[in-house]
């Protein structure tokens, strides 16, 4: 029962820390309409700065730079390149994006080369207990934090201009222009909390129980592509309940992979594509996205 | 569209299609092994980036799960013409009837994913392959008895009765005083491949089939209000790239002699669609000029690294040769976005116009 429980709780976490990384597909895609594969490269520059800058700034100014930097460079990828495309259409922003995650991911790899950067984060390797769980420390902060942040989120796309500007350009973009409202600015913003929230969630990815930065942490930021398209593409709890589910799923994976050899190994790999594969051939639209109407 | 793209092509288009053709015939007398080896590896390549510019540009789906069709296609062949009675299963038949198996297999299961590609379109067709790149990694590595698990398996060459595409029977064949040995003879069995997928593809973009593709692409609406059925025309086009992704991979498991499982990741998918984007997407010849790029540049890259003063060996923490080829196709294809509509296919269309339009309004001046 303790053990079950405790898988259960160390999904749930690992699946907030998904969650951080799906909402910033959801908020680019609702801002932006660009289903953005440079996510998991921004996520390993915000985790690789933070690796770098701990030992002469002190943990907390190095994550905040992280942070920063990697808010900016997810800004200026959409201002500098996504806001240019010569054929601007899904498609082809989806593809402009996989160009910019080449070039990160070759860069930030070349850098890191075959090490692995610790962060200096300063709750190491503690853990946690309450009522018969351990829980790794970072995971457990990481889960607090990753509330807070969703609140704060939520409170942003509810009740600011910026919320209302990504309503309305997910509606109808031009429509929304001719209203005023500054889709430069809106979709900006949209992308730089997306590279920030990714940081953050880098920086815990990279903490205990993980060994640190090392380049296959871009490939987290995938795992949580099923989380968003599981949640429906447009829907900001969509995107935290597909974290969880993913979270949980996988967890449950791994803890009980003894009795689930018939799946064959390390397929706690494989589920959350698995999943998202089942939810799809039943709900094409994802749990919570609205069926997308068509207007002739 | 497409008509006026045949029409206008005209006299040019066709030459420069016909010296490309007969340099491909001609080449293999001059080149070398590692020459040889990379020709092979591009029209493999080839084979699949059209099937995916047909999905892609044609029908205007994404898919990121072409590499798990070619890892399909590539298993296929192997275990079929594998010798039997060994550590994995090899089932002995002959090699033409298993490379036409690999099309048919990997189409097959382009069509068991029909429910989800049929239903989805664009990029979230491509979220949903992505899916399908991991599972299938998943698959290669577990079914040990017929792939090999992760080490992989080695792959028997090709063969027709009495003649082999590999060193032996025979085993001395010479044509204008160069010694056609397994590669020589394979650049010629892939050439055949190459030019009959790009034969059909062409065939398919003009017929009834591929206009109503093109117009599934621009609008679902107005072809289902024309009689089309959007699903069944989305599954169709799905599955057709599964078949030359199919027969792609067992020509990519020919050339390499010997597949493993991370040899189909999502690397490979991403390489194919770099490929189609800086072709241009929908080109068939574009995907075939991208395709020979992208899997001609890193072996280049690789193989001259020592006599390239900028570049440094691997893992010296320099710039190694893979590095640098993955940095240029990054930026190209930044590039060909920000700046090439329609890429390499699209930027000749447009220079061939303005090269072609003053000479005839001379002509009708004069």
């Amino acid at each position: 029962m303790s053990y079950l429980l405790s898988q259960l709780v160390n999904g749930l976490s690992l699946g907030l820390v998904l969650g951080l990384i799906a909402v910033g597909f959801v908020v680019v895609f609702k801002a932006t309409g660009v289903l953005n594969l440079a996510h998991g490269s921004v996520l390993l520059l915000g985790a690789y700065l933070v690796a770098k800058l701990h030992e002469p700034l002190g943990f907390w100014l190095a994550a905040a730079a992280g942070v920063l930097g990697a808010a900016v460079v997810a800004a200026l990828i959409n201002t500098l390149l996504v806001r240019r495309v010569a054929e601007p259409n899904p498609g082809t922003f989806a593809i402009l994006t996989i160009g910019v995650d080449i070039l990160l991911l070759t860069e930030l790899t070349r850098e890191i080369g075959n090490d692995v950067l610790s962060n200096g984060a300063p709750w190491g390797a503690d853990v946690v207990e309450f009522a018969g769980v351990t829980l790794p420390a970072s995971r457990a902060i990481a889960a607090v934090l990753a509330i807070v942040l969703f609140g704060v989120l939520g409170l942003l796309a509810a009740r600011t201009n910026w919320g209302i500007g990504m309503r309305a350009a997910a509606a109808d973009g031009d429509t929304a222009s001719l209203m005023g409202i500054r889709l430069s600015r809106t979709s900006a913003t949209g992308w730089a909390l997306a590279g920030a929230f990714a940081a953050i969630a880098g920086v815990f990815l990279t903490s205990f129980p993980a060994t640190g930065v090392t380049p296959s942490v871009s490939l987290v930021a995938l795992a949580a592509i099923p989380a968003w398209v599981l949640g429906g593409f447009d829907s900001i709890p969509g995107a935290i309940v597909g974290g969880l589910v993913i979270g949980v799923a996988q967890a449950f994976a791994v803890g009980y992979e003894s009795e689930l050899h018939f799946l064959g190994r390390g397929f706690g790999e494989v589920v959350p594509y698995a999943v998202m594969l089942l939810v799809l051939l039943v709900r094409p639209q994802g749990l919570f996205g609205g069926k997308e109407a068509i207007r002739v | 569209m497409s008509e006026r793209m045949t029409r206008s092509a005209g006299v040019p288009m066709l030459a420069l299609g016909g010296l490309a053709l007969l340099a491909a015939l001609a080449l293999p007398l001059w080149l070398d092994d590692f020459w040889l080896q990379t020709g092979l590896f591009a029209m493999a390549a080839v084979v699949g980036a059209i099937g995916l510019t047909l999905l892609v540009g044609v029908a205007g789906q994404l898919s990121l799960g072409h590499a798990f069709f070619i890892g399909v296609g590539a298993y296929t062949y192997t275990v079929l013409v594998g010798e039997p009675g060994e550590r994995v299963l090899g089932l002995g038949l002959p090699p033409l009837l298993a490379l036409v198996a690999a099309g048919a297999v990997a189409g097959m299961a382009g069509a068991l994913f029909s429910p989800i590609a049929g239903r989805l379109r664009g990029i979230y067709l491509g979220l949903a392959s992505l899916g399908l790149v991991f599972l299938g990694r998943h698959l290669w590595i577990n079914l040990e008895d017929l792939t090999g698990g992760f080490n992989g398996r080695s792959v028997e060459p090709f063969a027709v009765p009495g003649f082999s595409f590999s060193n032996h029977d025979p085993d001395y064949l010479a044509v204008l005083g160069t010694e056609f040995d397994g590669l020589h003879r394979q650049w010629y069995l892939f050439l055949a491949v190459a030019l009959l997928a790009a034969w059909f593809a062409y065939g398919v973009k003009s017929s009834r089939v591929g206009r109503a593709l093109a117009s599934v692409r621009d609008s679902e609406v107005a072809a289902a209000s024309v009689g089309i059925n959007v699903t069944t025309a989305k599954a169709t086009v799905f599955t057709l790239s599964s078949v030359y992704a199919g027969v792609g991979g067992a020509l990519m498991a020919l050339a390499f002699s010997r597949i493993a499982p991370d040899s189909f990741g999502l690397l490979l998918s991403i390489d194919y669609l770099v490929m189609i984007v800086l072709g241009g997407v929908g080109s068939v010849a574009g995907a075939s000029a991208g395709a020979v790029f992208v899997s001609v540049l890193p072996l280049v890259l690789a193989e001259y690294s020592a006599q390239l003063p900028f570049l440094s060996d691997v893992g010296s923490g320099g710039l190694d040769g893979a590095t640098l080829s993955r940095l240029i196709y990054g930026a190209a294809i930044v590039a060909v976005l920000l700046f090439l509509r329609g890429g390499l296919a699209g930027g000749l269309d447009r220079l061939r116009q303005r090269l072609v339009a003053p000479t005839s309004k001379e002509t009708v001046a004069s």
